[in-house]
């Protein structure tokens, strides 16, 4: 058997599209399906030049193949709507999901924060938050993990471009699933998340700020340790993941000024909010292969 | 054009947009107080929201004295006639925390989004217009974008159920002109039952002359605050604007002499400083940006030693909208570390 999970992408929009190009030159993943709703979709058409099997008939039209491909991992990139079934079904069949739409059956996902437990325990199925969270979470964590923190806010500013008429429509769900992932995997008390839409041209870095109140003095020199190198982790799968400013100190509140450059890699560098996503989703795939040739755990058996 | 005899709504701005100035720490005490003079001077709606609407108090905007919910259900019991509303930002506010201001019995929401960005209000927009609240879109920094593209944006806001659409000059840059044109064009392009409404600042000394062209091109519903009681050099003052309608034969319905003794007895005393255009509000309309950036680079201006009018420019440059007040401190930080390399 090969080392290598095989994948089926589920989604053919620009995240699925962006996950396509990267999972390409992973050495742990390897994309095998991509499948859609919309035999016209443009995204099955470029899967399918890229030599990915494409179906259009969905998740159902895939199911047949997970045994014979040997699917093992499943990106769903489609709506929190869509996803339970998705889930499910891809569930009984053995294969691991990870989550990139708001629904949050499974627990959250920040690789570098919480990434190796979910891979311990084999969860089945991991959300991976928002682009907001998974830019700021490791921070607030970076911090948390030296002192108790009270509270955590986070501010994602995205270039109009890069957000889709699925986010627009329900932007109430990044607000309260970031805010729900800062206190669940970055360890505040209170969690607080706001996203900015800003149309300027050329489009801007997404840029990402961390502020939070710590209980008790917080302990500079040690904080600013943690968050340089939380940064180098999050650099190992996002390389444009950068603290242009911060930390800064004033009383209890430590702030931090993020830049993440995308890979380019199908939206533009400004994307970097896509970047991350896609960027962490497969992370996580990869530590789950990583960790199953280790023989931390087994895959589900296979007839 | 002449506004004889026009029928005017005006909304009263400063226990909202004054937040910004008072850095969100209007009393609750002061806030009845001011409610209740309003209504006494017959002003038809109030708006009471920390400054960055429902949900705004946080680190970034800064917290508020008292939450939204405490203002509004201290101030709500007490209105004779006034209607109260809210302010919502998608991004910051939640058709959760709209709920919550619901119970507290506001009777409108003005749903507010950057002037190219008004599908994301889709969700509120819609909620709100269902329960039967006044729903109003919002299009904040509307000098950013061109008549035509506000059109489009006016009528998204008005196909989610909006009864009323608002060319908000956050900024205070709009001279009258483009005041005029942006107003005509939406009046044309929008069902002859939907609202037009204008929102003012004071920043290039434009606010009243604004809300007059405003007027005079279809709109009929004009924000304004008591003194002027508003972020950057204030809002069109309500005391001027009635006195203004009055003379140009406009109906208003509020008790002139009613509401400059509330400027001058109630507002004024608790300013931090005078609402005026200064320096710092000057360069916000000179550059069109932000009107509740002024005080936060101010602070940076203390805390780094960078000029707060070359932060605000460089704001400007960059493109930021309404609520991005974040990158002010980032900016000091970078531009005092290049300026000391």
């Amino acid at each position: 058997m090969s080392k290598k999970l095989r994948a089926v992408i589920i989604g053919p929009g620009n995240i699925g599209t962006d996950l396509l190009m990267k999972m390409q030159r992973s050495r742990w993943v390897e994309p095998v399906w991509m499948v859609g709703i919309d035999p016209a979709s443009e995204g099955l058409k470029r899967a399918a030049e890229m030599g990915i099997k494409t179906c259009a008939t969905g998740v159902d039209g895939v199911l047949e193949h997970v045994l014979a491909d040997d699917i093992r991992v499943a990106f769903d990139a489609t709506s929190a709507y869509a996803h339970a079934e998705n889930s499910r079904k891809l569930n009984e069949l053995g294969v691991i999901m990870v989550d990139l739409t708001p629904a949050a059956i499974g627990p959250f996902c920040i690789p570098p924060v919480n990434l190796a437990d979910h891979a311990k325990r084999l969860e089945m199925n991991v959300n991976m938050v928002t682009c907001g969270g998974q830019a700021t979470i490791p921070m607030v964590a970076a911090v948390s993990r030296v002192q108790p923190v009270e509270y955590g806010e986070i501010i994602a500013a995205v270039s109009s471009r890069s957000v889709g008429p699925g986010t627009r429509k329900n932007i109430d769900e990044f607000t309260r699933t970031t805010a729900h992932a800062i206190e669940k995997v970055g360890g505040a008390k209170r969690g607080k998340a706001i996203i900015i839409v800003n149309p300027a041209e050329p489009p801007l870095l997404m840029r990402d700020t961390v502020h939070v109140l710590t209980e008790g003095e917080p302990d500079q020199a040690a904080i600013a340790e943690s968050v340089k190198a939380m940064a180098a982790e999050v650099q190992k799968y996002v390389p444009g993941y950068k603290v242009v400013n911060g930390p800064v100190f004033d009383g209890k509140r430590v702030s931090i000024y993020l830049e993440v450059e995308g890979l380019g890699d199908f939206l533009p560098k400004y994307a970097g909010n896509l970047d991350i996503m896609t960027a962490a989703a497969l992370r996580t795939a990869e530590l789950f292969a990583e960790e199953a040739v280790k023989g931390v755990f087994t895959l589900p058996a296979r007839g | 054009m002449s506004i004889e005899g026009r029928k005017i709504t005006l909304h009263e701005m400063s226990l909202r947009d004054g937040m910004h100035a008072k850095r969100h720490q209007i009393s609750i005490e002061q806030m009845v107080e001011i409610a209740k003079a309003a209504d006494e001077a017959r002003m038809p709606w109030i708006e009471v929201t920390h400054g960055d609407g429902l949900g705004g108090a946080s680190v970034n905007y800064g917290f508020s004295a008292a939450t939204d919910e405490e203002y509004l259900s201290a101030v709500i019991p007490h209105m004779k006639q006034a209607k109260v509303s809210a302010l919502l930002l998608p991004g910051i506010g939640t058709v959760d925390t709209l709920k919550r201001a619901m119970d507290c019995g506001i009777s409108g929401v003005r749903v507010a989004t950057h002037c190219t960005e008004a599908d994301c209000a889709e969700q509120h927009i819609t909620y709100a217009a269902k329960t039967g609240l006044d729903t109003v879109g919002f299009l904040m920094m509307s000098h950013r974008a061109s008549p035509e593209k506000l059109v489009e944006q006016a009528l998204l806001m008005e196909s989610y159920g909006a009864n009323c659409v608002y060319c908000t000059d956050s900024a205070g840059h709009m001279l009258p002109d483009d005041v005029t044109a942006r107003i005509t064009a939406i009046r044309a392009a929008l069902k002859p039952e939907t609202e037009l409404g204008f929102h003012g600042h004071h920043n290039l000394g434009m606010g009243i002359a604004n809300s007059a062209a405003a007027v005079a091109a279809g709109a009929n519903r004009i924000d304004g605050a008591i003194a002027g009681l508003g972020a950057g050099a204030g809002n069109a003052a309500t005391e001027l604007l009635v006195a203004v309608f009055e003379r140009m034969g406009a109906v208003t319905g509020v008790d002139l002499f009613k509401i400059m003794d509330a400027a001058e007895d109630l507002v004024v005393p608790m300013m931090d400083r005078p609402i005026r255009v200064d320096r710092g509000s000057l360069v916000l309309g000179y550059a069109g940006v932000y009107s509740s950036f002024l005080l936060f680079a101010e602070r940076a201006e203390k805390r780094y030693g960078v000029p707060a009018r070359d932060l605000l420019l460089e704001l400007g440059r960059r493109g930021m909208v309404g609520g991005q007040e974040d990158m002010i401190e980032d900016l000091a930080l970078t531009m005092s570390r290049a300026a000391k390399a």
